[in-house]
């Protein structure tokens, strides 16, 4: 799927030891795999985001030669970056995989959701992707959640068991042992698998590095129109405009993480390149959620309440 | 973010760490400990000391702290770090296994935190099953206690690499060594009851720090490293010549893309004819190494063939070994499908219809002789019977006991009756082949974690 993936190329040279993404690669395909063996009907949520990018990317190495044998879901929020759209397209295209789309503003359009007082969409993505799931008839879930990126997250399943209503249940889980994964469920019931669940948001740059996968531009240093809000800079568009008070400024900036335009702030930085970012990850003194989301800022509890209620 | 934290926060902030190597190795080890041995501390403090805490973290535990009143030396309570759901942070206790990250130059650590308090046995087995090393803390001034020695015995029965005790509030007895020697005999004495090998004991005080990620001057009579040294040097299971280990490969499933090959080589005219009849057993290397042309068997059957083709992570290669995700191309045409296992023609495997184990039962609910179960092994799952409850283990001295039924987080002895044959090993001889999952087939509960024992 990249230049770095030529059938030419012979031997992967065993010898050498297997350092630690490696390991974590070969855990992720063992996960992806044993998913797809026991479930009818797997999606992957596919965001255009890094964390899903690397998941489709380990899920085409798992059936190479092969083509990836599930389609991947996107939950519209009407508020995308219209590069990580185009991304999306593209990434579809160039792996043959089928792609599923839920929107938000259907429901806001229908009177089904509501808009909400402070303008993000973050929250209103659950029910869409629930009927998407249970439309799709969509038993397994793929996701590219990672425990290291709060303390909700730390006491997540790889294989999440979730009820009819998608409600996660952090007191009555099960507990998972050695590397075999329990994917009985019964009918409603589906389950949510995170194939990355070990790796650090390092390791995700430095995996992105080492594949040279392709990513939304976003991702990279680029000049952009911005204001400040909650301390963070978030972008002019159509969805996020600024207030009276608060200026316009042209700054040199990248995204850590490309979601809802209205509520997912920028950093400064120069790093136009994935070696450019590993380092400047490596040398960050933030978390990537706090830096550059707002709705998680809310509150402590922000992201248990949202994985309670069915979000990834 | 940086300018809003006090001056004391900006100065426990994580440093930048320019230079950060390339290519780490893994290591994955578990904490154990009573309540209020300090647990929470000491992971919150090798966290912290390893600069694995970031700005905003840190800033949310030091609200939290001042809000909730309590916290010690330097402003906050290292233990918030680690409580995660907000039912455990409005009771002040950790209910389920979390797992944190962090890594120095040379290793990313993977750390499964398993509270202690109720539910010790699941949260503890869950936590060690894939650990290389659990560390066991222990409070210098109580000593070994029975909860210790039940944490040892997991450790012991779970054939975990390497255990190392944490003798921790050492600061309280004045870092006294007469008295961490004396805990020090104690848990040398347990482990080597147990037939543990290799135990590592450390003086330390989780709240100050000492002998944590830096050796402490106020133990100059303890030569040893500090634990995050001693960490940082252990082999990982994936280290200790896995290769040396007969081949074995579960298949957890048949690669055959016939017309669905990947878009890129579907427009390669060669590659579509290389790959016409491209037939693969997928799976996880769970021992040893494989190469293009050795010879190989597949059970169930005993077919014996020769690997044609080898694919680590989708590209072609030479050769595997273990834990690397592969597919396997054969010279014959095995009807092999998930549930089958591949091993070196020179492993011999005598699949069996009844086994004894050791079972954790994890479940709330009672096992009992005569329920019907399913055994998760591997890539297969078998229908099973209970045939016999033969003993449990009793909890304060772990020695085993008669018995004709498991109660939730009892540790004891069964005789399984399967519907198929299975190619178990014992544990002692294979973490892989001898492990396995007993399951309700209503629904789908993991009721227990189990081990196979050697045939008597
Ligand atoms: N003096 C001293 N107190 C400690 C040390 N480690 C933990 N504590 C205290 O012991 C109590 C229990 O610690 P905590 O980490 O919550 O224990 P847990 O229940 O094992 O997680 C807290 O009041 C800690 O501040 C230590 O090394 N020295």
């Amino acid at each position: 799927m990249t230049a770095s993936i030529t059938e030419a190329s012979a031997s992967a040279g065993a010898s050498t030891r297997l350092d630690a993404l490696d390991l974590l690669e070969a855990e992720a395909i063992h996960i992806i795999r044993e998913v797809v063996a026991e479930f009818e009907r797997p999606v992957l949520l596919f965001s255009g985001g890094k964390d899903s990018v690397v998941v489709l990317h380990l899920a085409a190495k798992a059936f190479r030669p092969g083509r990836v044998p599930f389609p991947v879901l996107h939950v519209d929020t009407g508020h995308n970056f219209p590069e990580v759209l185009a991304f999306r397209d593209e990434t579809v295209e160039r792996l043959g995989v089928r792609l599923e789309v839920a929107r938000v503003q259907d429901y806001l359009d229908d009177g089904r959701l509501a808009e909400r007082a402070d303008g993000t969409r973050n929250p209103l993505q659950t029910r869409p992707l629930l009927d998407a799931i249970a439309a799709g008839r969509h038993d397994a879930v793929f996701g590219g959640a990672r425990r290291d990126e709060d303390k909700a997250r730390a006491k997540e399943r790889i294989i999440s068991l979730r009820d009819e209503f998608g409600a996660w249940d952090p007191r009555n889980q099960r507990p998972e042992l050695w590397s075999l994964y329990n994917g009985r469920h019964t009918p409603g019931q589906h389950v949510r698998a995170f194939p990355i669940s070990n790796w650090t948001e390092l390791d995700v740059w430095r995996y992105l590095e080492r594949e040279q996968i392709p990513l939304p531009p976003l991702y990279f240093a680029h000049e952009r129109d911005v204001f400040r809000r909650d301390g963070m800079w978030r972008a002019v568009g159509d969805s996020s405009l600024p207030r009276p008070d608060e200026t316009v400024e042209r700054k040199r900036v990248r995204y850590r993480t490309v979601g809802d335009l209205s509520c997912t702030g920028a950093v400064e930085s120069d790093a136009a390149d994935l070696a450019a970012i590993v380092r400047e990850v490596a040398a960050s003194t933030i978390t990537e959620r706090g830096a550059t989301r707002a709705d998680d800022r809310l509150s402590e509890a922000a992201m248990e309440d949202r994985k309670k209620d069915g979000y990834f | 973010m940086t300018d809003t934290l006090t001056p004391a926060l900006t100065a426990l902030v994580a440093q930048p760490d320019e230079d950060a190597p390339r290519a780490t190795s893994l290591f994955r080890f578990a904490t154990a400990g009573s309540v209020d041995d300090g647990k929470s501390t000491l992971v919150g403090r090798l966290l912290h000391d390893a600069k694995a805490i970031l700005a905003d973290q840190l800033e949310q535990i030091e609200r939290t702290s001042r809000e909730r009143g309590f916290g010690h030396g330097t402003g906050f309570d290292f233990a918030l770090l680690t409580d995660g759901l907000r039912a455990e942070r409005e009771q002040g206790i950790t209910i389920d296994v979390a797992y944190r990250y962090f890594s120095t130059g040379e290793r990313s650590f993977v750390l499964a935190d398993c509270p202690g308090h109720v539910q010790y046995t699941r949260n503890m087995v869950t936590g060690s099953t894939t650990a290389d090393a659990v560390v066991v803390l222990v409070d210098a001034r109580h000593g070994v206690l029975e909860q210790t020695r039940r944490h040892l015995a997991v450790v012991a029965l779970l054939g975990v690499p390497h255990l190392v005790v944490a003798v921790n509030k050492i600061d309280l007895l004045g870092f006294d060594e007469d008295a961490f020697r004396r805990v020090e005999a104690d848990a040398l004495a347990a482990a080597a009851a147990l037939g543990i090998p290799g135990t590592h004991v450390i003086p330390v005080s989780a709240l100050e720090g000492d002998n944590v990620v830096e050796r402490s001057a106020r133990t100059p009579w303890y030569d040893g490293p500090a634990l995050l040294d001693l960490l940082g040097s252990l082999p990982a299971a994936a280290e200790l010549a896995p290769e040396a280990e007969p081949f074995r490969l579960p298949v957890q499933l048949v690669i055959r893309p016939q017309g669905g090959l990947a878009p890129d080589l579907a427009a390669d005219p060669d590659a579509v004819a290389a790959l016409r009849d491209h037939r693969a057993l997928a799976g996880r290397v769970a021992s040893g190494r494989i190469a293009v042309g050795d010879a190989v068997r597949v059970e169930p059957g005993g077919h014996v063939t020769r690997v044609t083709g080898i694919r680590v992570a989708g590209e072609p290669a030479d050769e595997a070994i273990a834990p690397q995700s592969v597919s396997l191309s054969l010279a014959d045409d095995v009807d092999a499908a998930r549930g089958a296992h591949v091993v070196a023609v020179s492993h011999r495997v005598e699949p069996v219809r009844e086994f004894e184990a050791e079972l954790f039962q994890l479940d709330r609910r009672t096992l009992r002789i005569g329920d019907r179960v399913l055994v998760k092994h591997g890539t297969a799952a078998v229908p099973a019977i209970i045939a016999a409850v033969t003993a449990m283990r009793d909890l304060d001295t772990f020695e085993l006991v008669d018995a004709d039924r498991l109660e939730a987080n009892e540790i004891g002895r069964v005789r399984l009756r399967l519907a198929a044959e299975l190619p178990v090993e014992p544990y002692a001889v294979s973490r892989e082949a001898g492990s396995f999952l007993v399951i309700e087939p209503a629904d789908g509960a993991t009721l227990a974690a189990g081990i196979v024992l050697p045939a008597p």
